[in-house]
């Protein structure tokens, strides 16, 4: 193979000792998305799974493409451009910028702590990179884009210590940043069209008036202004067959979500709080995606599977009590997730605490 | 007749190469080693030199922390050489054998008269308490400890393991007898399992407490059954014996000659033949499996558990199979994002699922580069342990004595995690990080 031995020829410039080994980890990274590398077994078990961390990875990422795709589609639609076609090229150019920037800046900042770490590049930024454009609202200007980016990346991954190490889902955290240090780029009735035209999302007519002038089945398709990944239920539904089929996301956490926010919304509805039915909390809003996508990042939400339960029914049922019970913030998805990522580890500790009960329960029966 | 214990959580791997149920007699090595590293946590001290004549039963080193816990030789012959690696580590004693093949005179005392002591001296001299397993940690068993039980599992599940109630099934005699030995060395019970359906004889056997289970591997690893049956709490102690060992020990009672003879399976897509082998217990792989391709991964022992072997090297003493699977130092461009029909994965994101009963040629390809620990919840179904393995894995990289022994490290052996270790898809080195858990245990006990 002709672009192996290329890459066998320039790799002694990357290594240890060459000219650009301080890209070492960059080149590696290259490499291994090009090739498996050849590393074999060497202890432990001689045979392994052929499940790696890139197959994980980009599984999601093919997850999140018919909300991407349609979302880019709905940017168009929503910006009131003829036919199915012209309104997609419209949306992907408006999200293109937003993606290569994420990409670029998250990437490079990753490059270079594995680079100083001496770690290969892990793969959990493919996810956030695209995680990230899709939570933003339309109109963000690309620096808050950049910079959310930066300190996601940073402040929420790298100082803990890399992927795997996060107590903060990173896109969570890059939208939250946005949202509290440049809220007058981020709020508003203007950001969440491409183009001129205002007007309230559906969230915020159902938190003022009770009702929404989109129809359910709009909503459900995604024909609603938003963020580009969150509008369409169905498309996010379709991501949601996909990770639950391949057992990359945690049923238990997807569906205490979905529980948790009908239970919450059932209850509101019940007592008075609000006058329109519970199910609409799914449709709207960043729900359905935060459910799907945010909720069940498996380093940031329990790790346990009763711990998933528990976590996954707080994030539903916190989501509607902020939308319902704080007016002033209509979106409680994303601040839900958050706090639950925050609690997670706490709820872990109490189901650990049981499994370690039950071995000490032993020493006492055998005395 | 206690109940069918069935376990739900597991993998079967399903891997070319089984071994055909004929045993062939391979012959006799040109030599036969013994090796301090098939045990785990011995400091070997030699008791004989290159040229010494030795007999079968010939005690060549002793564990230096135990100087009663004998390494006997399997075959009697010269002492051709004593093998050190780096900073003089003993290695291995090879022995060259002779034809006449002498047997030491060893005391033999009646299992059913003689008293414990005695009993417990005439394995240390044979050399046959090395066979005897201690949990916590998996170390040879301490002469001077009494076990709650001991637990002998009569089946293994790992992928290719050879069939017991075919290896021993003219052995029921001496698995009587060995049994009937062990139960004198406990003051609990003797337990002995075997699999639901496919039992042989095992039912039949006297003065056990017998078990049977059901379910996918791990089930037929013994830490498995014991959580299963009797869980190890702190401060227990347990004691397993390998059933092919306890037909060993049986016969050595039995006739009063050690007699290391045993079969073993040789399997994997890249043996030969596969079938089963009458052996003598450390013999060269070369006597075993002929000459083999260089790029063959020897396994002594199965392909997620065994040790690798080279092909000059011998077969491990405790090893019932030799493995042989093709290496996997292959580059394969975009690996990660093709749809992979040859290779097998327990996750959907390939395509194994789709033909559940095919058997795979795998190779030793890690397939991936190791990761931090990403997913979740995954291990815990292929463990049928109630034991949280990413706690525990964690509480022994931060070096947490409590938390290890909080979370579970008396319960498992590395061979226990060695599936979690298989699906793996941080490639995260299981097996090392539990075995190390272990010995800084020892270390601080």
């Amino acid at each position: 193979m002709g672009l192996r031995k290329f890459v066998d020829k320039i790799k002694p410039t990357f290594s240890e000792g060459g000219k650009l080994s301080f890209l070492h980890s960059t080149f590696e990274g290259f490499e291994t998305f090009l090739f498996v590398p050849n590393t074999t077994t060497s202890k432990g078990a001689h045979i392994r799974d052929c499940n790696d961390i890139k197959r994980v990875m980009i599984t999601v990422v093919v997850a999140l493409l018919p909300a991407l795709l349609f979302g880019m589609y709905n940017i168009g639609y929503q910006a009131g451009i003829e036919g199915i076609w012209p309104a997609f090229w419209f949306g992907l150019l408006e999200m293109l910028p937003m993606i290569i920037v994420s990409y670029v800046v998250g990437l490079s900042i990753e490059f270079a702590f594995a680079q100083k770490r001496k770690h290969e590049i892990n793969e959990g930024f493919l996810v956030t990179g695209l995680l990230i454009p899709m939570v933003m609202p339309v109109s963000v200007p690309l620096w808050i884009v950049a910079l959310s980016t930066a300190f996601a990346v940073v402040i929420g991954k790298e100082v803990f210590g890399g992927t795997g190490m996060n107590v903060f889902n990173p896109a969570l955290l890059a939208r939250a940043f946005a949202f509290f240090a440049y809220t007058p780029q981020m709020s508003g009735e203007a950001v969440w069209y491409a183009d001129a035209k205002t007007g309230a999302t559906a969230l915020e007519q159902l938190a003022t008036t009770g009702g929404m002038e989109w129809s359910v089945l709009d909503a459900f398709i995604g024909l609603i202004p938003g963020s580009a990944g969150e509008t369409s239920t169905a498309a996010i539904l379709i991501g949601a067959a996909i990770l639950l089929f391949t057992g990359v996301a945690s049923w238990r956490i997807m569906l205490s979500v979905f529980v948790g926010g009908l239970a919450f919304g059932y209850l509101f509805d019940a007592v008075g709080l609000t006058t329109y039915p519970a199910y609409y909390h799914l449709l709207v809003g960043g729900f359905a995606f935060g459910a799907v996508f945010m909720a069940t990042d498996p380093v940031t939400s329990a790790q346990t599977n009763c711990g998933k339960w528990i976590y996954g029914f707080m994030v539903g049922a916190l989501a509607v009590l902020i939308r319902v019970i704080n007016p002033a913030y209509p979106e409680g998805m994303m601040l839900s997730i958050l706090f639950m990522n925050a609690l997670a580890p706490l709820i872990d500790y109490f189901v650990v605490e049981r499994n370690i009960a039950r071995r000490k329960k032993l020493i006492k029966n055998v005395k | 007749m206690s109940k069918n214990i069935k376990l739900c959580k597991g993998l079967d791997i399903k891997l070319v190469g089984k071994a055909q149920a004929v045993v062939e007699n391979a012959p006799m090595a040109k030599s036969y080693a013994v090796s301090p590293l098939d045990y785990e946590n011995v400091t070997p001290k030699l008791l004989v030199k290159v040229g010494d004549k030795v007999e079968v039963g010939t005690a060549l080193f002793f564990d230096k922390k135990d100087p009663r816990i004998l390494f006997t030789s399997p075959v009697s012959g010269t002492v051709s050489a004593i093998n050190r690696g780096e900073k003089r580590k003993l290695l291995n004693v090879a022995i060259e054998p002779d034809q006449a093949q002498s047997v030491k005179e060893l005391k033999v005392v009646n299992a059913a008269e003689a008293n414990r002591s005695e009993i417990v001296e005439m394995l240390l001299e044979s050399g046959l308490w090395t066979r005897i397993v201690e949990r916590p940690y998996g170390v040879i068993a301490n002469p001077d400890a009494t076990p709650k039980a001991i637990f002998v599992s009569a089946f293994d599940s790992a992928p290719l393991a050879p069939d017991y109630n075919f290896i021993l099934k003219e052995e029921k005699a001496a698995i009587e007898a060995g049994m009937a030995l062990l139960a004198r060395l406990t003051d609990g019970k003797l337990h002995l399992s075997a699999r639901k359906g496919d039992e042989g004889f095992m039912s039949s056997i006297k003065g056990v407490e017998y078990h049977t289970f059901s379910g996918k591997h791990p089930v037929g690893n013994v830490g498995v059954q014991i959580h299963h049956i009797d869980r190890i709490a702190k401060g227990d102690i347990v004691w397993t014996v390998n059933i092919q060992d306890v037909a060993i020990i049986g016969r050595f009672v039995m006739t009063g000659k050690l007699d290391m003879t045993k079969i073993i399976a040789v399997a994997g897509s890249e043996a030969q033949k596969a079938c089963y082998k009458r052996i003598i217990s450390g013999a060269s792989i070369e006597s075993i499996v002929g000459k083999v391709a260089s790029n063959v991964r020897i396994i002594s022992g199965d392909v997620l558990t065994g040790s690798k072997s080279a092909a000059d090297g011998y077969i491990a003493m405790n090893a019932n199979m030799l493995s042989l699977i093709p290496e996997g130092d292959v580059y394969e461009l975009l690996g990660w994002a093709m749809p992979r029909f040859h290779r097998f994965s327990v996750s959907r994101a390939y395509f194994s699922w789709l033909c559940p009963k095919k058997e795979y040629k795998l190779d030793t390809n890690l397939n991936g580069g190791e990761r931090p620990f990403v997913v979740t919840g995954l291990y815990e179904n292929y463990l049928p342990m109630d034991v949280y393995v990413s706690y525990l894995l964690k509480a022994i990289l931060v070096k947490d004595l409590d938390k290890m022994e909080n979370l579970g490290i008396y319960e498992v052996l590395p061979e226990d995690l060695a599936l979690c270790e298989f699906v793996d898809p941080s490639k995260i080195e299981m097996q090392q990080i539990v075995r190390d858990g272990i010995n800084l245990m020892i270390k601080e006990s």
